[in-house]
């Protein structure tokens, strides 16, 4: 089961009041053992999870530039944000990424999961051919590539130029950079895949059968079998891949060159704040983005489970 | 659609001839279907890898060819970029090799010793608020590190770590990275019971359980673990960008970055061969582990 359903599952037991049975102490016979266990992660949970978020919040309300103490400021950074155009900017950006890159990605590594599945011949290789870039599309070098693939005399316009069509400099083009960066991500769809293929081949032989003797034709049987026992994994895939998408950084640093250019056309959220601590020194105002981050995410994610209950189908 | 149909419910009064005609239309069909989706999935490789394939040959190239002739056939191969490139950033290549060997080194074991400690609490012992701190764990996995990212910036200042690896391996002694919590615990879940039990009915504790039981048993997801880990610390470029600002502790991410700042003056040759350097150990890691990355994919899907 996936993080997600297993979210749910916990979510399900408390609702109908039984979490567990942990009533009495005699049900925790490892009370010792368990935090002894236990205790690293507890440790960095307090020191580098929960301690920390305390303090971002707070320091959210203060002026902080490493240098001199903080200094109380009240609602000051909000007031500033909702001013700062450039912020609303990298949000308006970082949201385009999300809302075009997340659902194309998913949407090809399904169709090529469902092409590949049932032991067709070659599906090993496929896989592996498909797989590679996801493992390698986060790095630097990837990143470094691509500037030059769709660079004014990449690989893309080299392409183009057999059909006559003179490309432009994609990276450097504000109407085109931020595209170069979704397809970077869409070229990334082998590791949704293979949890697509995992997916798959959980779904019973017998269910195909069955539909077929009743006369269900290839895409009947798609459409009604194979997709509805799918979406508990689209949907989890959908909900994680919109949270990490959400704080992408390295592809967009490298692809502008540190700039978020050209005229801000690639400077995500997350480029935005890392300049703005990083450079700027404005540890508040960047403690109140990265909240406001948290705000964005949360908020899509509970969108995305509140809808879950209109298309994602559970068999338990 | 009626193929499909009339295979399953074979009518029985037919000639022997019609029923010839029609299964040798349907294996036409299959077969026509079959050539069909080969031919997408190729072409789709073809997009997926020649641009990895461009990287490599161009690294290959003199650095005057490059551009002028985008093909990857080529007989004019040399290795003077790597040369060129090896030592283009003021300290040689190497340097940067070591100091992402060393991350990935220090990341790797946190993890593996941090993360199986406590999937086997998760997993193994019942203790109070243990669903609790699960449902917290989980939840650690979706919040986004920028929520975090300037206090623990202030933590490592204060303890004057900046320029050191610390803050890049300390955290993950205390298991941070709780997706891997997240994978052994479902791969402890689905060991046999009989076995704990049978451990615990000998006298065993939970430290024998799980040192000289569970870990042997857990090898293919600690395998996983130490895959991935690999895999995200080599690439990792955020944590260095911002921890380490001097040359000398660059790992190679960071050290690549050095290319495209001083691209203006730039040997494009020598960029894309440090970058299929740089590129070599996680295609190293993707072969060998390949197995255990889509099984740990497949159990736990997570990214």
């Amino acid at each position: 089961m996936s993080s997600i359903g297993e979210l749910r599952q916990m979510a399900l037991q408390a609702r109908r009041g039984r979490s567990g049975g942990e009533k009495a102490k005699a049900k925790n016979p490892d009370n010792r053992a368990g935090h002894l266990f236990l205790a690293p992660w507890l440790i960095g949970l307090v020191v580098f999870t929960i301690g920390p978020m305390i303090a971002s919040l707070v320091l959210a309300f203060t002026d902080y530039n490493l240098l001199q103490p903080p200094t109380w400021a009240g609602f000051d950074n909000f007031t500033r944000m909702m001013g700062d155009a450039r912020l609303w900017n990298s949000l308006r950006v970082t949201l385009v990424y999300v809302v075009v890159s997340v659902p194309l990605q998913l949407a090809l590594a399904l169709a090529v999961a469902v092409m590949l599945d049932r032991g067709m011949r070659g599906l090993a290789f496929y896989r592996s051919i498909f797989y590679l870039p996801s493992l390698l599309g986060g790095s630097v070098a990837i990143a470094i590539l691509w500037r030059q693939v769709f660079g004014k005399e990449g690989l893309v316009n080299a392409f183009l130029s057999w059909f006559g069509i003179d490309g432009p400099g994609w990276i450097s083009h504000p109407d085109y950079a931020l595209a170069t960066i979704i397809i970077l991500h869409v070229w990334t769809f082998g590791s949704p895949m293979v949890i697509f293929l995992a997916g798959l081949r959980q779904i019973p032989e017998m269910y195909h059968e069955a539909a077929q003797m009743d006369g269900a034709g290839r895409f009947r049987r798609f459409f009604s079998i194979t997709l509805p026992l799918l979406t508990p994994i689209i949907f989890f895939n959908l909900v994680l891949q919109i949270i990490f998408a959400f704080q992408s950084f390295t592809q967009a640093y490298i692809v502008s060159g540190g700039t978020g250019g050209p005229s801000d056309s690639t400077m995500f959220f997350t480029l935005y704040l890392y300049k703005q601590a990083f450079t700027e020194l404005n540890m508040g105002y960047a403690s109140a983005m990265a909240w406001l981050l948290l705000l964005v995410i949360a908020a899509f994610t509970a969108i995305n489970f509140w809808f879950s209950k209109y298309w994602v189908f559970y068999d338990d | 659609m009626t193929a499909a149909t009339d295979l399953a419910t074979p009518r029985v009064i037919e000639s022997q001839d019609a029923s010839d005609r029609r299964r040798r239309r349907l294996r036409r069909r299959a077969a026509v279907r079959s050539v069909i989706k080969h031919v997408l999935l190729i072409v789709l490789s073809i997009v997926m890898i020649y641009p990895l394939i461009w990287l490599v040959v161009s690294s290959l190239k003199p650095n005057s060819e490059i551009f002028t002739d985008l093909g990857i056939f080529t007989t004019d191969l040399t290795l003077e970029n790597y040369a060129y490139g090896w030592t283009s950033q003021q300290l040689p290549f190497s340097h940067f090799l070591i100091n992402s060997t060393i991350l990935v080194i220090g990341a790797t074991i946190g993890n593996l010793v941090s993360c199986s400690l406590a999937a086997y609490a998760f997993a193994r012992l019942k203790f109070w608020g243990r669903n609790a701190y699960f449902a917290i764990m989980l939840g650690t996995i979706m919040l986004p590190f920028h929520v975090v990212l300037v206090p623990q910036f202030i933590i490592f200042r204060q303890l004057g770590w900046l320029e050191t690896f610390l803050p890049l391996i300390v955290p993950k002694f205390l298991a941070v990275d709780a997706f891997f919590i997240f994978l052994m615990v479902q791969f402890i879940r689905g060991l046999p019971k009989e076995i704990f039990e049978a451990a615990r009915i000998d006298g065993a504790g939970h430290l024998r359980i799980f040192g000289q039981v569970t870990l042997p048993l857990m090898v293919p997801a600690l395998a996983t673990t130490a895959i991935f880990t690999f895999i995200w610390t080599w690439g990792d470029f955020f944590g260095p960008l911002i921890y380490l600002r001097t040359r000398e502790n660059f790992p190679v991410s960071v050290a690549l970055k050095g290319f495209i700042d001083a691209q203006s003056s730039s040997n494009y040759g020598a960029m894309f061969a440090m970058s299929v350097v740089s590129l070599i150990p996680l295609f190293l890691a993707f072969l060998l582990g390949q197995r255990y990355l889509v099984k740990g994919f497949a159990t736990s899907g997570i990214k």
